[in-house]
């Protein structure tokens, strides 16, 4: 059984503080985005979009069947050749235009993220929103520069790309997937999750403010079949995909013979490591950034913490001290921390391997926090004697839950946080500045944090090493899955 | 007029650095390459190629932390080294000279195409942030028949510049290249176990190879679609990365977009330093 302590006599009583959602004006229905218009499916269907902290719709959204998906991809075909004949500059200020409304409308933007996914309104504030903005910024003026960004070759669009995007990041990952195909001069077809669609829909109102050609992005919602039959669609250049290695892997042998060009963004179960010379208080807030932010549904998540022995009991010991002052609940007050669970499923997966945790032997500590009644919830958790071979050790959980292993040497600390078919991301706390570079260096992983973590940019390159996935997304690397060398 | 009795050349596979018998003991006869004529040719096997995996798994930490520098000066050494050996390899002059001289190419990329994929990020924090390329690993390079040195040195240098080792299935029809090689590596300080070499039969070999779950990449010069969609299958387990290309038949194919070549066979890192705090 869980062990449960009490929180720390310490609380601190907050008054709630909520985002207002008055200025959010969401229709009650959304068709699919395609050719530039809403329109009703064909042999779709319109499902409820479920705010997961209160179980009450958000929006209706039309859910694409394969003819959507079929039309969707023919009104991309279309439009590409005047999209890719357009000088870059003029792509590049179309893109610009995208960014600023994504500003514009910054605040709805980060609410209704809120409301159909769950996170905290402070990192859809001031991590989502903000960093899709900066995405379109960056890769507009990439537009004009395309050979510069490819050492100096010419280059030439790829064509139609079909893209599939995740539940935990729905606007950013958006962002990040349609502004260099976009810059490139491919068009695009862009699924969103399931259970977070309604932010893709309002970029989708806000590629009609910006005046988008027509067809030059369609974005149809639908499950795992629409996505499905979008990787399948025979006359689509270019796929991309965000989301489970499972999947992935699925795509990736869906697509075989068809030689044409795949990222993958994959899984992780990335290890967070703390040697003994770090600021150990700056630490701690580290990894509770790495495994918490989002309520740990983040593909880089800081799942393995990774301590040195000599301080395990301490940093253990003032982490699990400040997980007991993290606020649970309402994402849309200011000063939650730990949002709603994005889904039941997702819920029923973390709770599934927290109880094999507990079956193989590791200790349990959850929070004791109030949590609301409806909605879907997981206390902040830590485990402790976890063994590199339990499920919790490898498994990515995609929840509020670390794992704690302990080391002696840096070598065995490379060594374990290289143990996995996965290779996303890793965190180093040191302050030696010669350690940190010889074990970032030694890491297979494709991004390495040092003293922070869960930084993005998008100037910086973001995918995995192995079962992580292969193709980055960001900066000059991010331009490569969308162009090829002209011959 | 003595009539002195030639020694013959055993040929066999190349694995670790040591030439070994294929261990199910199968060979091979080569009909249409008179080169071949009569030479038993080791008919590599699945345990074959899982030693080869080990063999390439094993040389990585070693090959992958020599400076670019030392890198790039050992690949020469391997131009060099075939240079003086072109008369006693079993391939055209205009092949093995070709071959030459796209090691000598990809020898001056190993400290250069870094810069050239990679660079420093200008994000809005304060850190400093940087994405350079870092070998994927063991590399399987599927050779094409034709032309049979300069297909296979094509994908094998720039896997080699960029620090990863290689597990290569020679051509079915002319192999005796190929395993030739083994001969100039050893003369070349390439170490034992960077470049593994098998002959035998491709439909037989390539799937085990790219199936094989400590493979990277794969590089499929095949030619051969269903092969190429079958190989593209059972990468898919493991997530192992493909490129599909086509033979290169001249030192311009070869050198002619090199960093298409060397992306795939690299994974781009980036780290995040802090600036200050």
């Amino acid at each position: 059984m869980a062990t449960q302590e009490q929180r720390t006599s310490i609380t601190w009583d907050y008054a709630p503080a909520p985002e207002s959602p008055d200025h959010v004006r969401l229709r009650d229905s959304y068709g699919l985005f395609i050719d530039g218009e809403f329109v009703d499916p064909v042999d779709g269907t319109r499902v409820p979009s479920i705010n997961p902290a209160t179980e009450e719709t958000v929006a209706e959204v039309a859910f694409a069947g394969s003819e959507d998906v079929a039309r969707a991809v023919r009104s991309a075909r279309a439009a590409q050749p005047g999209w890719a004949a357009l000088s870059g500059l003029e792509r590049g200020k179309y893109l610009f235009r995208v960014a600023r409304l994504i500003q514009e409308r910054a605040r709805e933007l980060a609410v209704v993220e809120s409301m159909d996914g769950g996170k905290p309104i402070r990192e859809s504030r001031d991590v989502d929103v903000p960093l899709a903005a900066a995405h379109f910024f960056h890769y507009a003026g990439w537009a004009d520069k395309l050979s510069y960004g490819m050492g100096g070759r010419p280059v030439e669009p790829l064509g139609v790309a079909g893209q599939i995007v995740p539940w935990n990041f729905p606007l950013l990952m958006a962002a990040w997937k349609l502004a260099p195909a976009l810059a490139c001069g491919n068009t695009a077809v862009l699924k969103p999750a399931e259970t977070t669609p309604v932010t893709a829909l309002l970029l989708a109102e806000i590629l009609q403010e910006a005046e988008l050609p027509p067809g030059v992005v369609s974005i149809i919602p639908g499950d795992g079949s629409a996505g499905a039959t979008l990787v399948r669609e025979p006359d689509i250049d270019k796929v991309a995909f965000t989301g489970s290695t499972a999947v992935g892997k699925n795509i990736q042998a869906a697509l075989a013979g068809r030689r044409i060009p795949v990222t993958l963004e994959l899984g992780g179960k990335s290890a967070n490591i703390v040697f003994e010379d770090a600021a150990l208080d700056q630490a701690v807030e580290g990894i509770v950034n790495g495994i918490f932010f989002n309520q740990g549904h983040v593909c880089c998540a800081g799942s393995r913490l990774l301590i040195q022995e000599s301080v395990a009991d301490t940093v253990v010991s003032k982490l699990w001290s400040r997980m007991g002052r993290l606020r649970v609940g309402d994402p849309l007050d200011k000063n939650t921390d730990v949002g709603a669970i994005n889904s039941r499923e997702q819920l029923e997966r973390i709770e599934s391997l927290v109880a094999s945790g507990e079956e193989e032997g590791a200790v349990r500590r959850t929070v004791a926090c109030e949590l609301p009644d409806r909605g879907f919830w997981f206390a902040p958790t830590i485990f402790t004697d976890v063994a590199p071979a339990h499920r919790i050790a490898a498994e990515e959980i995609f929840g509020p839950v670390v794992s704690v292993l302990t080391f002696r040497t840096q070598a065995e600390a490379i060594e374990k946080a290289n143990s996995t078919p996965y290779g996303l991301a890793a965190g180093i706390w040191t302050d030696k500045g010669s350690k940190a570079f010889e074990v970032a260096n030694a890491l297979q992983a494709g991004v390495v944090w040092q003293n922070t973590y869960n930084k993005f940019d998008p100037s910086a390159a973001f995918g995995g090493y192995k079962e992580s996935g292969f193709g980055r997304e960001g900066g000059m690397s991010g331009l490569r899955p969308y162009l090829k060398v002209a011959s | 007029m003595s009539s002195r009795l030639p020694v013959r050349k055993t040929y066999k596979l190349f694995i670790g650095g040591a030439f070994v018998r294929s261990e199910s003991g199968r060979y091979d006869r080569i009909e249409g390459d008179p080169a071949a004529a009569g030479v038993n040719i080791p008919r590599g096997s699945r345990k074959d190629v899982r030693d080869a995996v080990a063999a390439g798994r094993k040389a990585l930490p070693g090959w992958a932390a020599r400076t670019a520098y030392n890198r790039g000066q050992i690949l020469y050494r391997f131009a060099e080294a075939l240079e003086s050996r072109a008369a006693d390899i079993g391939a055209e002059r205009a092949d093995v000279e070709a071959s030459i001289d796209v090691l000598v190419h990809y020898a001056g990329w190993t400290d250069k195409f870094q810069p050239v994929l990679g660079g420093i990020n200008p994000v809005a924090a304060p850190f400093l942030s940087f994405s350079l390329p870092e070998p994927t690993g063991v590399v399987g390079v599927v050779a094409p028949d034709a032309p049979p040195l300069l297909g296979l040195i094509a994908e094998v240098a720039p896997a080699l510049a960029a620090g990863n080792t290689v597990v290569a299935v020679l051509s079915d029809e002319q192999p005796l290249p190929g395993l030739d090689l083994g001969e100039v590596m050893g003369i070349a300080d390439v170490p034992g176990g960077v470049v593994n070499l098998l002959s035998g039969r491709r439909s037989e070999l390539a799937p085990v190879l790219a199936s094989h779950h400590a493979l990277n990449a794969i590089v499929d010069v095949s030619g051969d679609a269903a092969l190429g969609a079958e190989i593209d299958k059972l990468a898919a387990e493991s997530v192992t990365r493909v490129r599909h290309t086509t033979p290169a038949e001249s030192y311009e194919a070869a050198t002619g977009d090199p960093l298409s070549r060397l992306e795939a066979v690299t994974e781009l890192k980036t780290a995040w330093h802090p600036v200050g705090a």
